[in-house]
């Protein structure tokens, strides 16, 4: 299918385009910017005008519930829900039931989600079986099932023993480690930031040196294994501060930040607001500060959604009692241009954030719009306005703090593989 | 503009005391409802030389409008510093219109004992009965126009009357 | 939306709708509430102590947490309202989920409950049921979690208010578990809307906010130091569960350090009131020789608890 899209503005972040030209697509890949490549008749063209054509999102964190949630979420929701979000190849953690431990369940779920013709699934692996933190799993098979790392999604591993020698493993063979990092004693019981907020409502907190105590073991393990690591979900100034200090020793360290640490904090709680119990918790103003200031001095690497649909029935409930987490795949992009408008951010390195760099911690080679690469492309009207609520959101999960509240920017068309996988008006 | 021209508060009270003074015993229990009841029951008690103190109610938790209106601000206390049981008991208040403070009165009274005969005492009597009951003394008799309310004033322990909006 | 966005527990015309929480209420509403319990507390002096105000209406105590002193107290200020009184103990145990707290609500609302008096070991559960509930029901938060117990701060304050008046020159010291304490937490938002200068805490570091300060409070580590010249001492309840070696090594230093003995109390001002809010663990935060003594007014507070619970909901169901 041959595949005209004219008169977009194309922000190629990668490459450096940020520019009013047409896009050619053929055969499943870019065959040309700006003219059409000779004798080139176009099955299908888009009018792009006052829209913009950028590469397919890349998402570092999407919970598709399967295998052994699907009373919450099913792949076919999930998977429609992110290319509703304009996103084209994503990541999913470990923890699903039975976790991603064994190369049957990936490939199971790799062969699914091809079915579909949707985006790209990249599954993490589990750490070590079960998730329990005790032994390793055979992650040389999984990694030839089809995961590009392995992590402990939101289990600790406590035993430090066990972390040194799985990070020592995964370095025998090159293979990326992410790691949420909390100190499960100085976690346990905690439903919000240690602070000001939690202290007035009465909500037991999970302070900031949770964070730094845990990073700073996975920092100093790293150092000694070689192993390359991956912070998941940065959430305060004090992680802040050490990453970019392990990274100007040059330790092959990388971090993400989840798209609502980039805007809230622990005053959006409010009146005890289930939807704003999330994991990491909404730390305070400084601390998402801190996190913005990562972002654009480039200690913080990608931004994802770090979403996480949950049932109705386990958000309707007492704050602390509520499971922790937000939809956010459809979120992850007008949230994320919310953010460059409002720090004045240049919109080709916020878009960076969620394509090309993105794609490098996944070690792919993707989030770009290079001739001859894989047609992944997201056309979205920058000015669009609409309502998160419960029926525009194509996820079954509907929990987002942002329930009912106006966003900006909505996507007008996912193409993944030169095929439009979908589209709206 | 008032119907009738407004009488003077003093004036009236005077009467009604002179009135009163005949028929009330040396033991009656004399109780004011708050507020206008009790400025005029507070000088009444002084004029008769009653044997008990002054008792005051304040009807605010026995009214019949308490699901349309709310507790009113400002309640006072109630306080019956005499034995109701038995007691020859008259009721003051200062404006007797639809009956229903009187009936709330009367209810709020029987939880502090059984008396022995209830009497009212009104300074004016503005008719609009809602309810079967009648005052055994008043000083005056008034009409007071729809949509206007007579009221009772206090300044410096002189009592006067006024007419308002409702 | 009849509610207040900005707090939830007032109606668009600033009148008391639900009682959630002490904080963020106007000193009025308080003030309204602390008048009107001086009424309703002579009526507990009569020999007929109801009054028909509440007759026809139904108050159900939902108690997601045990708890016997509260419940009975909510329970004989409702029916000296003449209202009808149904209790609800709910088990809650991590194993048995059973039927959602909103669930509940919901299937009650369905027999005309007229108002929920709600108490629930999780912070913001009062919050949760008052968002869901028809307009005119109204919710009453008789405890939740370490966050409020709103009617716990206004019969204290009553009390402080009839032994000593004004609040505006007063120092008190709250001295305990501020930490897990929704007590202390509607004590310390009622002194400070209500004019307190000096609101002093007294504790050990494990058993203070990380960020006590914000709540505008003097921290003392230092009984001695933090009684010193106060108006009234307000006690707080050690739970048992404390005591188990994680924040606290044992009872007996606690009580050695933090106990309110005849010669610690002396430090206070001669004529200061002793507060607690029971039930009070003897020889473990509080000597029997200073509970039972001159300086206590633990039982008088009781008594008020009433009234105060007696007014909260005549003025509630009033609005």
């Amino acid at each position: 299918m041959k595949i005209q899209i004219k008169n977009g503005r194309l922000i190629d972040p990668k490459n450096g385009l940020d520019t009013i030209a047409d896009l050619y697509i053929a055969a499943g890949k870019v065959v040309a910017v700006g003219h059409a490549p000779a004798g080139f008749h176009a099955n299908r063209s888009i009018d792009a005008t006052g829209r913009i054509v950028c590469p397919g999102l890349i998402d570092l964190a999407v919970r598709l519930r399967e295998p052994g949630y699907e009373y919450i979420a099913t792949l076919e929701s999930e998977m429609e829900a992110a290319i509703a979000g304009g996103v084209t190849s994503l990541a999913c953690p470990p923890d699903t039931d039975p976790p991603l431990d064994e190369p049957g369940l990936v490939e199971m779920l790799k062969f699914r989600a091809k079915n579909l013709h949707q985006a790209h699934v990249y599954p993490v692996g589990a750490l070590t079986a079960g998730l329990k933190g005790a032994r390793l799993t055979e992650m040389a098979e999984l990694r030839d099932a089809g995961c590009v790392a392995f992590s402990q999604a939101e289990a600790p591993c406590a035993d430090t023993l066990v972390l040194l020698n799985a990070l020592e493993y995964a370095a025998t063979y090159g293979f990326p480690v992410w790691l949420r990092a909390q100190d499960a004693a100085l976690a346990r019981h905690g439903v919000a930031h240690d602070g000001e907020v939690a202290t007035r409502l009465g909500l037991p907190g999970i302070p900031s040196t949770a964070e730094s105590v845990a990073l700073s073991t996975i920092l100093i393990l790293a150092r000694e294994t070689g192993a390359r690591i991956h912070i998941a979900r940065l959430s305060s100034a004090e992680g802040v501060a050490l990453i970019r200090a392990a990274k100007a020793e040059n330790l092959p360290v990388s971090c993400d930040v989840g798209i609502h640490h980039v805007h809230l904090c622990e005053n959006d709680i409010g009146y005890f607001d289930p939807n704003c119990h999330l994991m990491p918790p909404l730390r305070s103003q400084r601390d998402r500060d801190a996190l913005r200031a990562g972002l654009a001095d480039g200690t913080v690497d990608a931004i994802c959604s770090d979403h996480t649909p949950i049932d109705e029935d386990q958000k309707q409930v007492p704050f602390s009692e509520a499971e922790a987490g937000a939809t956010g795949v459809e979120l992850l992009l007008p949230l994320t241009l919310k953010w460059a408008n409002e720090t004045g951010a240049d919109r080709a390195a916020a878009l960076s954030l969620i394509t090309h760099r993105a794609a490098s911690i996944l070690g792919i080679d993707a989030g770009h719009l290079s001739i001859g690469a894989s047609a992944d492309v997201c056309v979205f009207d920058p000015e669009r306005p609409w309502r998160a609520d419960a029926a525009a959101l194509r996820s079954q999960g509907k929990n987002t703090p942002y329930a009912g509240m106006e966003l900006i920017g909505r996507v007008t068309h996912t193409i993944v593989d030169g095929a439009v996988v979908f589209e709206q008006k | 503009m008032p119907a009738t021209p407004l009488p003077d508060a003093e004036t009236l009270l005077a009467s009604l005391t002179e009135r009163m003074r005949p028929l009330i015993g040396p033991d009656t229990g004399l109780v004011g409802i708050h507020t206008g009841g009790v400025w005029i029951a507070e000088r009444l008690h002084s004029s008769l030389g009653l044997r008990h103190p002054l008792g005051t109610l304040d009807v605010s938790f026995y009214r019949d409008d308490f699901s349309r209106k709310g507790l009113r601000r400002n309640v006072k206390s109630s306080d019956i510093p005499f034995d109701v049981d038995a007691c020859h008991v008259v009721i003051v208040d200062d404006v007797l219109f639809t009956g229903r403070t009187i009936r709330a009165a009367m209810n709020e009274l029987f939880d502090y004992g059984r008396p022995a005969s209830i009497r009212l005492a009104a300074l004016v009597d503005r008719g609009g009965r809602e309810l079967p009951i009648a005052a055994d003394f008043i000083g005056a008799e008034m009409q007071v126009p729809a949509g206007r309310q007579i009221e009772l004033i206090r300044r410096d322990n002189r009592l006067t009357l006024q007419i308002t909006d409702a | 939306m009849w509610l207040d966005p900005a707090n939830p527990q007032l109606n668009r015309n600033g009148e008391l709708h639900h009682l959630l929480s002490l904080e963020g209420l106007p000193a009025d509403v308080l003030h309204q509430i602390l008048d009107t319990a001086v009424s309703f507390a002579d009526v507990t002096q009569r020999d007929v102590k109801k009054v028909p105000l509440l007759r026809g209406k139904s108050v159900f105590n939902l108690f997601f947490e045990p708890s016997t002193r509260t419940r009975t107290t909510f329970e004989i200020a409702a029916k000296r309202l003449s209202a009808d009184v149904v209790n609800l103990a709910i088990n809650v145990s991590s194993q048995t989920k059973g039927e959602s707290v909103l669930d509940t609500v919901a299937n009650l609302s369905a027999m005309h409950a007229d108002m929920f008096i709600v108490r629930h070991a999780a912070s913001g559960a009062p919050y949760m049921i008052a968002k869901h509930v028809a307009q005119d029901i109204h919710v009453v938060n008789a405890g939740d979690g370490r966050h409020a117990h709103p009617t716990q701060g206004l019969l204290d304050m009553f009390t402080i208010r009839h032994y000593k008046g004004q609040f505006n020159r007063l120092r008190v010291a709250i001295v305990g578990d501020i930490l897990h304490s929704r007590v202390a937490r509607s004590q310390i938002h009622a002194l400070t809307t209500l004019g307190c200068p000096e609101i002093r805490v007294i504790g050990p570091k494990t058993l203070l906010p990380s960020r006590v300060n914000s709540l505008g409070v003097h921290v003392y580590h230092d009984m001695r130091e933090g009684l010193k010249d106060v108006d009234v001492v307000m006690m707080l309840r050690l739970q048992n569960e404390r005591m188990n070696g994680a924040l606290l090594p044992s009872a007996q230093e606690f009580y050695k350090y933090y106990g309110l003995t005849e010669d610690k109390l002396a430090l206070a001002r001669p004529d200061a009131i002793v507060l607690h809010p029971g039930p009070m663990n003897r020889g473990v935060e509080i000597d029997s020789s200073v509970a039972d003594g001159k300086q206590s007014v633990i039982l008088p507070q009781v008594t008020f608890g009433i009234a105060i619970r007696m007014a909260v909901m005549s003025i509630l169901a009033g609005n």
